[in-house]
């Protein structure tokens, strides 16, 4: 296998003409980059507006990269204490602080478009975890998380936890009140874990707290380890997305086998190029119209100042909820001459590690109630699993009351309510409201996959009455094309899990069968309730009773029962 | 109509909670009888597509946003050039807003131009591309096992040489210890954690107002009046790191109630640890170390921005709302001679949030 | 011990108040002659000197007096016959409540030694007389005139000896340091009225109200004073000097935020709420349009 036999079975390529040509050359023949190219350059990408989410995620986070550089230029991450010397803003003339809040100071004041640049940052960093939020709901929601893409879900969760901790370590960058408080609350959370809480505590602070080591120690983690391991996992995550191909909705000619949409060149590009111009321009328009994260008017860190709203960014209100909410009587525990804080370590602990534990199990967890195997590439409509569907509802809700719960003294001036009324009505909330979405997500999705039968079935309400010869009135359905009808029919209504029995033909008993048994529990809490799609027969065996003036609503209507029940007609008939 | 389907439901719960569908039946349901796929649908034809003038108003749309975009660019240049920021906060909110402008113009020109380029002229054909199993082909997997395998006993390490493999894996897992030692050794300072446990308050320690550090006579605590207080030291050591830190412990909140108010301290008996009325708290909230500053005078309640904790003062500061656990700790004050208000010695208890080893 | 100094907001006022009461003087003239204005005009005989001589004569004395007088209500001399006109008032507003001789009946407080800057405060911002009892009395349009509130400070003040209605210069925030008064707002009265004085929450419904539009004389009483829930901090703990540091800092704060619109300065709640609604609204309504098929 010699190069030169190798090179002669290959025809050369014709020499190029143009300048262009001839830099493809150049590149082709030092990185045979032709083959990318031949592979990327028309490839096809499926096209939903729910698509464009991750890829706002995605261009807030080079936004972030772009104005994160320029603030880098001017920021000092120093603890050393000075007095600042500057005249504006006039309430900071004069008062002692750090060397990191006066150059944020300076930066906002003295550089040009320095203040910009650090809003545009701070709203990026607010519309990062947003549209990352976001565009988690949608993959949930449409199960785009299923095989083969559990991996790049895990991915993903990584992501959003690390955009957390980008956030967190920014946020507390600038060394003012409201986020010094927010490491102090921090380093009570860290001293509240067992065992090693009060040395962890030296290890973040350095010493005691607030030390003078955690500024340089944040800035580190945010502008080098933070980014790095970010943009390796976006790297990861997009690469996935493109091996294995992006999923696409349900609809004509779109099967687990293929890909229907555009091509990368030059649609793809296009629009990709243009969303990351106008994602840019309306965080550009936020920081230059609205006020975000004003430092001077909480002041350089003092231990001892406070401000009411003293809350976190958005993203990490529902942890400040869920510590507003725990109850404090009795739950700090003493063991052996050792205090173990509940009130601490359940809300700002316990919780959010079930919440992301959730995530990160569910798909697996599906995967194995439904006993599915199989690749994945067509999303589902969410009326169409309406288990699956009543979670992530029951989630949002867990998520949005402890949010709201990290928000109730605002709650409680903006809506002349008590605080203290408001904090017992959330700590009630948030058992029961998870479950009443649940409950009532579930419901409304199965009757919407009702209303889809109803609508295959006997089509479409036309409005058009006809009377029959015999003086019998009816209203003439439109049947749905093809189209409409194959959006309604093609999905799958999967039965619970079915075990091997308790023991095999000779009486054994089987091991794992207690394992296998929980199992089909969980997979009658997913499955029991379905709604079967219609099939042909059902709807020839419907077809023309509307022409029919003897109509067979009873008769329908028991069959309608028995496909429900997951039977089917043919099978009930046969 | 909906009678019906209510019985659906109840039939279903009824047989399907001990009876699962059979699999053939599923099979049947799938398979057999399923609706054909119609296939991909119909192209539509866009506007574009079959009036050229419609083309020719979309391309100078285009046209008319990429200049849009060039004049924001411009514009911001100039707002740059003509109007800095004169440091007052209408002039900085100025500068800020027409350079932003500027730079927003001149983004969203171009990304709106972009996408209605590519909605309006680009092809708009839809495309199908197969898609292959994931998983790699049966033989090449074999091969790749062969080759793994291959490697394996070119090395030398599968089976017999145990000693080998145990000093390797030894070496590779043990080696990080000679950089997480030394960082390990000094990334928590001294590791002193029982600083945890003391503040800088000492007997005769006099307390001053916090910002300004003037000492407080007992006269100056009038009912009804709440103290933000620090311990009193020099002005040069308040200018420093270790103040900060100690300040972030010791920082203490003295009202005066009437004295028929105050119902009882935190003093043990034999002791007076309040003064006439006057009573001192750790202002470090006791469930996660906010600074617990909100007091109420009508009600004498003491209350967290943060988590809402409420204490009350006038009853030794024991929680009487929100997640706090333990009341905060009561600073032992009295007089000196000239009449200022003392320390008697430091807070009898850790102050702040719980940690493992509060009561060791 | 009050200074004396004319500001412009007092000239204008005394000017004004001055040129009403000599225009109905001048018309009363018209019919009754008044000596002065005759006279003068006899000598000029002009239809319309009166009326300017009386214009110049007006600023002349406005301008002297308002010179010479002392600027504000309290440092007028209070007369009995103020006392009388206030204990009147209290008794048909207030006695309710507060009991006929201001002693306090359950619940209500006593106002003997309250002073009358709390009076001022109180009544100016129409927190009193309240309507009904509630959680903490409302700000609502002053039901009694500066006259009348004049006379029941003075009534009030009488009864025991208390913090007096701070003099303009005490509350000018031109001279305070808003650097010194950030430093002391933040430490004495953010964890209740929020960095900037927004506002902010307390326990059972009660709140701490924003103060941008509270007037410079009344946060100087409120924090003198106390209203309510509040504390007081009196001139021990932040002495007057600083009180104005603290009310320039407020003032400044009417400014609005250097970075744009301030979005209620209620800090990251607000900020994450604009967010979703401004930012992800404009961004995915952008990604629909990007997404939707031309026609």
């Amino acid at each position: 296998m010699s190069t030169a036999t190798h090179d002669t079975n290959r025809e050369a390529p014709a020499k190029p003409t143009t300048t262009v040509g001839k830099a493809a050359d150049y590149l082709d023949q030092r990185t045979s980059i032709g083959v990318a190219v031949k592979e990327f350059a028309r490839k096809i990408f499926p096209d939903h507006w729910s698509f464009m989410l991750g890829e706002i995620a995605l261009f807030s986070f080079v936004v972030l990269i772009a104005s994160g550089f320029f603030l880098a230029m001017f920021f000092e991450p120093s603890m050393a204490l000075e007095t600042y010397e500057g005249e504006h803003p006039a309430n900071m003339h004069g008062q002692l602080m750090s060397v990191a809040f006066a150059s944020t100071l300076e930066m906002s004041f003295e550089v040009r478009g320095g203040l910009l640049m650090r809003q545009i940052h701070h709203w990026a960093a607010l519309i990062f975890m947003a549209s990352i939020v976001v565009h988690m709901m949608r993959v949930f929601f449409t199960g785009a998380f299923r095989k083969p893409r559990e991996i790049n879900w895990i991915v993903g969760i990584v992501l959003m936890i690390l955009g957390l901790a980008a956030g967190f370590t920014g946020y507390s960058l600038p060394d003012d009140v409201l986020s010094g408080n927010g490491l102090r609350i921090t380093d009570g959370v860290i001293k509240s874990i067992p065992v090693i809480g009060s040395f962890l505590s030296y290890f973040v602070f350095g010493g005691e707290f607030p030390g003078h080591h955690i500024v340089p120690r944040l800035f580190t983690l945010h502008i080098f380890v933070i980014p790095g391991i970010l943009l390796a996992l976006i790297a990861l995550h997009l690469f996935l997305m493109v091996l294995q191909k992006h999923t696409q909705f349900p609809g004509g000619g779109r099967t687990d086998k293929n890909v229907v949409g555009y091509p990368a060149l030059p649609v793809y590009v296009a629009k990709m190029t243009g969303n990351f111009f106008i994602v840019a321009g309306v965080l550009v328009l936020m920081g230059a119209t609205m006020a975000i994260n004003n430092v001077w008017n909480y002041g350089p860190y003092d231990p001892s100042p406070v401000s009411a709203g003293a809350q976190p960014d958005w993203y990490m209100l529902f942890l400040e909820g869920s510590l507003r909410l725990m109850p404090g009587a009795g739950t700090e525990w003493v063991i052996l001459g050792y205090t173990l804080p509940l009130n601490v370590l359940v809300p700002a602990v316990v919780i959010p590690g079930i919440l992301f534990t959730f995530l990160i199990v569910y798909p697996f967890v599906e995967a194995r109630v439904k006993g599915d195997d199989k690749e994945h590439h067509v999303l589902d409509r969410p009326r169409n699993v309406p288990v699956r569907t009543g979670l992530g509802v029951a989630f949002l809700a867990a998520f949005i009351i402890l949010a709201l719960a990290g928000s109730n003294d605002l709650i409680a001036t903006h809506f002349a309510l008590s605080i203290n009324a408001i904090t017992w009505v959330f700590r009630v909330l948030f058992f029961v409201g998870p479950v009443f979405a649940y409950y009532i997500t579930k419901r409304i999705c199965l009757g919407l996959q009702r209303k889809d039968r109803e609508l295959v079935l006997h089509g479409h309400e036309s409005g058009r009455i006809v009377r029959y010869a015999n003086g019998e009135y009816i209203e003439v359905h439109t049947p749905l094309d093809d189209q409409e009808r194959w959006l309604r029919v093609n999905y799958e209504a999967p039965a619970p899990l079915e075990i091997a029995p308790k023991t095999d033909a000779r009486g054994v008993k089987r091991k794992g069968y207690g394992a296998d048994k929980r199992w089909q529990g969980l997979s009658r809490f997913f499955y029991e309730d379905r709604v079967a799609p219609v099939t042909p027969a059902e709807v020839a065996h419907s077809h023309g009773e509307h022409d029919e003036p003897n109509g067979h609503d009873q008769l329908n209507g028991s069959e309608r029962q028995a496909v429900e029940a997951g039977v089917g007609t043919t099978s009930r008939e046969h | 109509m909906s009678e019906n389907q209510n019985e659906n439901q109840n039939d279903l719960g009824d047989t399907s909670a001990d009876v699962t569908v059979p699999p053939e039946t599923g099979t049947a349901v799938g398979s057999v009888e399923r609706f054909q796929d119609p296939g991909v649908p119909e192209h539509k034809k866009r506007l574009t597509d079959t009036d050229p003038r419609a083309a020719k108003r979309a391309e100078r749309t285009v046209t008319l946003l990429f200049v849009l975009s060039i004049l924001g660019t411009i514009g911001s240049i100039v707002a740059y050039v003509m109007v800095p920021p004169d440091g007052t906060t209408a002039g900085v909110r100025l500068s800020t807003l027409l350079l932003g402008l500027g730079l927003a113009v001149s983004l969203l020109g171009i990304g709106i131009a972009g996408i209605h380029w590519a909605k309006a002229l680009m092809g708009d054909h839809e495309y199908v591309q197969e898609r292959h199993t994931l998983a790699t082909q049966a033989e090449d997997r074999e091969a790749a096992v062969n080759d793994l395998n291959e490697g394996l006993a070119d090395s030398g390490v599968v089976g017999r040489r145990g000693m080998l493999k145990g000093a390797f894996f030894g070496s590779l897992a043990l080696f990080p210890l000679a950089i997480a030692v030394p960082l390990i050794g000094s990334v928590g300072g001294d590791w002193n954690i029982s600083k945890f446990k003391h503040t800088m308050w000492k007997r005769g320690m006099r307390l001053a107002i916090d910002p300004s550090g003037r000492p407080i006579k007992a006269t100056d605590v009038t009912v009804g009046s709440v103290f933000h207080v620090v311990p009193e030291t020099t002005e040069a050591f308040r200018e420093t790191h270790e103040w900060i830190t100690e300040k972030s412990k010791a920082v203490v909140l003295m009202v005066r109630l009437n004295p028929e108010d105050l119902l009882t301290d935190q003093s043990p008996e034999g002791e007076d640890w309040s003064y006439e009325g006057i009573v001192a708290y750790s202002k470090i909230c006791t469930h996660v170390g906010c600074p617990v500053a909100l007091y109420e005078q009508q009600t004498h309640h003491l209350l967290c921005p943060c988590h809402q904790s409420t204490f009350d003062i006038a009853d030794s500061a024991k929680v009487v709302f929100g997640p706090a656990n333990r009341r905060l700790p009561q600073l032992p004050i009295t007089v000196d001679s000239e009449g200022y208000l003392v320390a008697q010695h430091d807070f009898a208890e850790p102050i702040g949030p719980s940690f493992w080893e509060r009561l060791k | 011990m009050t200074p004396w100094r004319p500001r412009l907001g007092a000239c204008v006022g005394v000017v004004l108040r001055w040129y009403r009461f000599m225009t109905e003087k001048l018309k009363h003239s018209q019919r009754d002659e008044d000596i002065f204005v005759k006279a003068l005009a006899a000598r000029r005989h002009h239809r319309l000197a009166p009326v300017v001589l009386l214009l110049l004569a007006l600023l002349t004395t406005g301008g002297v007096y308002a010179a010479l007088a002392p600027s504000t209500a309290q440092a007028e001399t209070v007369s009995t016959a103020d006392i009388e006109t206030g204990k009147k008032l209290f008794q048909a507003n207030c006695a309710t409540c507060h009991g006929s001789n201001a002693e306090g009946t359950d619940g209500v407080p006593s106002l003997v030694g309250v002073g009358a800057a709390a009076v001022d405060f109180q009544v100016s911002t129409g927190r009193m007389p309240m309507q009904m009892n509630g959680l903490q009395a409302m700000e609502k349009p002053r039901q009694m005139n500066e006259e009348q509130t004049a006379a029941l400070a003075a009534y009030v003040a009488s009864l025991g000896a208390g913090p007096a209605i701070p003099t303009d210069e005490q509350v000018d925030a031109s001279l305070g340091d808003p650097s010194n008064g950030m430093a002391l707002f933040r430490t004495n009265c953010a964890m209740c009225h929020n960095a900037v004085g927004a506002g902010g929450a307390l326990s059972e419904g009660k709140f701490a109200p924003p103060l941008w539009d509270t007037s410079e004389r009344n946060l100087y009483q409120a924090m003198l004073t106390g209203p309510q829930s509040m504390p007081v901090f009196n001139d021990a703990n932040i002495n007057p000097e600083e009180k104005r540091d603290i009310i320039s800092f407020l003032v400044e704060q009417r400014d609005g935020s250097a970075g744009g619109a301030s979005l209620g300065a209620l800090g990251p709640v607000s900020e994450g709420l604009w967010a979703f609604v401004v930012g992800m609204g404009l961004l995915i309504g952008a990604a629909v349009w990007i997404g939707a098929k031309s026609s």
